[in-house]
């Protein structure tokens, strides 16, 4: 009577399942949703380090991180409409929310922060598209005329109040960028029920990554654009873009490890449920994938760019590929989190198993679809605001 | 109720009616005569007094469950009774029944196939040593006093009665399946057809006829007991009272449950 006699007789011998437990509702789509709400979140702090921190050297990205942003932010709701049961309810969040609901903010939030940053881009790009404007014909000339809003003035006065409302406009980014990521750390972190999910440093962890999988999106397809563009990339610019990657993943990987060292160290009996997860169904996207191959080698990786000064080629060499390991750090630890919470029954004695499909409603066909909405839309995007400035427009601004 | 609904009422209720009759529970009344023509709720004995009259959108009510996990023989009955009441899709379940075994290692075995609805009528084999101790934990809504299903629910689509139910709204559910995540009994799916969220009622459209809900209807052995503990008459009032060994499942999630267990173990989760 070892066991009875502490008391310890949840020993988990039968794989356990709660009969509803077998499915995983939440599946890719809701792994998608934090993970490009991360991306916008993340490109909207780059664009914000050079406008109200005024780090110079991020000049070159700091135009396109916005529209990348807006890219991203245009198909955030995607997976969660594909993902729900009635998306033709899916106003009723709004116009009649649950006030406790942790999930209805996010229309608020979402919309918020639409247009704070719709308004920053329209005001940062003014200068530009009135430029523009003047030699286009068309279509394209009306297009200007309203992304203009409605004044050609690019006095010296006038776009001194226009750098006036960009930095308000990017100072109150910078908190509702965070909101906007902590809170959907908070859908998660909200729910006492789930183990895996119901922590502190749920919102923290969500937001941290979100600023990383921002950088890197950027490092990565600034350097993409430009080398398939042929234009000159930046060096400085990447380069502190490199170290403020290394910054941002520091604190996100070590609050990460945190986290499950503070569940660990604490062995309540829900260390019980989750060491079983972590150490099977988990162990390989956990421990191989996010924590060892995409955390410890960018984490070296990082390190050593940040600290030594590369030539410019190997620079450009690593840079890409550590964005890329970066970026699928970020997608893991969201499959992790979302997928890895909901194997875990609530039997608090077993786990169940999940395979994404291809061509299911929220299957791995559609999830790439979303994924490339973004990058399509960013390229039609980039035929009217331009991301980079050339000279003249540079001048003319 | 018009005569094609009747006829599916009595369709759905005639295996839980069986049941009791071969249970012995209801044999007495076997041979009442059912008067034609009055609505089915009316003709059947109210078993739940004082609800035929109040008409009133909440009762004063304060209904409690309670299953009595001593009693519980597995087989199965209820979770029957519950699928043709409410035509449950095929591997979600509104209420199942687990099975304990407990072997002289204290090892704990846990089994609950198909949700206990084809009943245990089979002893399990994988067992290393011998068994000291098996019972039955039916599983159900836990009516919670703090339902974190409501507290969840973007659109307001699962809400609490007054007099304590947690219901789902099935026009206004977008489905998100929030509550699925937040309910701490899993009691919760997505209903595949309706695309809607979907539990357990403790059978709110029985119980508003007076009626005990279709699984306590038909438990042969009266593990499932319901009744409103405002009622001094009533058993769950009694047995809520007096000294006996009763626990609510998962207390430290801090939900409050209206469910109760007579008996219930600490192996059981
Ligand atoms: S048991 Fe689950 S579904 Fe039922 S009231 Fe409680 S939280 Fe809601
Ligand atoms: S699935 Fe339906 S009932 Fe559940 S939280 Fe979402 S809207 Fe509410």
């Amino acid at each position: 009577m070892n066991a009875a006699a502490h008391g310890e007789t949840l020993a988990a011998v039968s794989n356990y399942v709660f009969p509803n437990d077998l499915h995983v509702h939440w599946s890719l789509m809701i792994v998608l949703y934090p993970y490009i709400t991360g991306l916008v979140a993340g490109a909207f702090i780059v664009s914000s380090l050079y406008h109200v921190f005024h780090i110079k050297s991020l000049k070159p990205v700091a135009r396109f991180s916005l529209l990348f942003a807006l890219a991203f932010l245009i198909c955030a709701t995607w997976p969660l409409l594909n993902h729900l049961g009635h998306p033709e309810r899916a106003m009723s969040m709004m116009l009649t929310p649950n006030p406790t609901s942790a999930m209805a903010g996010f229309g608020y939030i979402y919309s918020a922060y639409f247009i704070v940053l719709l308004l920053e881009i329209l005001f940062i790009f003014r200068p530009v598209v009135v430029e523009l404007g003047k030699t286009a014909t068309g279509f394209k000339k009306r297009l200007y005329g309203i992304l203009s809003i409605g004044s050609d003035n690019v006095s010296v006065k006038a776009l001194k109040l226009d750098h006036k409302i960009i930095a308000f406009l990017a100072a109150i980014g910078i908190p509702m960028a965070c909101v906007l990521h902590g809170y959907v750390g908070f859908i998660f972190g909200g729910i006492k029920a789930n183990p895996l999910w119901a922590t502190p440093l749920m919102p923290l962890i969500f937001l941290l990554s979100a600023c990383v999988s921002g950088i890197a999106g950027i490092i990565f397809s600034y350097i993409l654009i430009m080398k398939v563009s042929g234009r000159k990339i930046d060096v400085d610019c990447v380069q502190t873009l490199i170290q403020f990657l290394w910054g941002f993943f520091i604190l996100d990987f070590v609050f990460e490890m945190l986290e499950l060292f503070s569940h660990f160290y604490m062995a309540t009996h829900h260390w019980h449920t989750l060491e079983a997860l972590y150490s099977g169904p988990l162990f390989n996207t956990f421990w191989v994938y996010q924590v060892g191959i995409f955390s410890v080698i960018p984490f070296f990786l990082l390190m050593i760019m940040s600290l030594i000064r590369f030539k410019d080629s190997l620079l450009l060499f690593f840079a890409p590929i550590v964005s890329v390991m970066i970026l699928l750090q970020v997608l893991l630890m969201r499959w992790n989190v979302v997928v890895g919470g909901q194997l875990m029954s609530k039997s608090e004695r077993g786990a169940t198993t999940f395979h994404p499909m291809w061509f299911e409603k929220e299957g791995l066909l559609p999830a790439i679809i979303i994924m490339i909405a973004p990058v399509v839309i960013l390229w039609f995007i980039g035929k009217v605001l331009p991301f980079w400035m050339d000279k003249d427009s540079a001048e003319a601004a | 109720m018009n005569e094609i609904d009747i006829k599916k009422e009595i369709q759905k209720d005639r295996r839980a009616f069986i049941k009791n009759v071969l249970s012995g529970a209801i044999a007495g009344s076997l041979l009442v005569v059912i008067p034609a023509g009055a609505a089915l709720d009316e003709r059947l004995p109210e078993q739940i007094p004082g609800m035929r009259g109040d008409k009133s959108t909440f009762t004063k009510k304060r209904f409690a469950f309670v299953v009595d996990v001593t009693a519980c023989i597995g087989c199965g009955s209820c979770c029957v009774a519950d699928k043709n009441e409410y035509n449950v899709p095929d591997g979600n379940y509104r209420t199942w029944v687990e099975r304990y075994v407990i072997d002289d290692h204290d090892g704990v075995f846990v089994d609950s196939p198909n949700g206990g609805l084809d009943g245990y009528t089979k002893p399990r084999t994988d067992i290393p040593h011998p068994v000291r101790d098996t019972f039955f934990v039916p599983k159900l809504c836990n009516m919670c006093e703090k339902p974190s299903c409501v507290q969840v629910c973007p659109v307001g689509a699962t809400y609490k009665t007054e007099d304590g139910f947690t219901l789902v709204d099935q026009k206004r559910c977008v489905g998100c399946g929030y509550c699925i995540q937040a309910c701490p009994y899993s009691v919760r799916f997505l209903n595949p057809v309706t695309r809607t969220a979907e539990k357990c009622t403790w059978c709110y459209h029985r119980v508003r006829k007076g009626l005990l809900p279709a699984c306590v209807n038909v438990c042969p052995v009266h593990a499932r007991k319901f009744g409103d503990l405002n009622d001094k008459n009533s058993e769950v009032y009694k047995i809520l009272r007096e000294p006996h060994v009763i626990s609510v499942l998962k207390p430290g999630m801090g939900n409050q449950p209206a469910l109760h267990y007579l008996g219930l173990r600490r192996e059981v989760v």
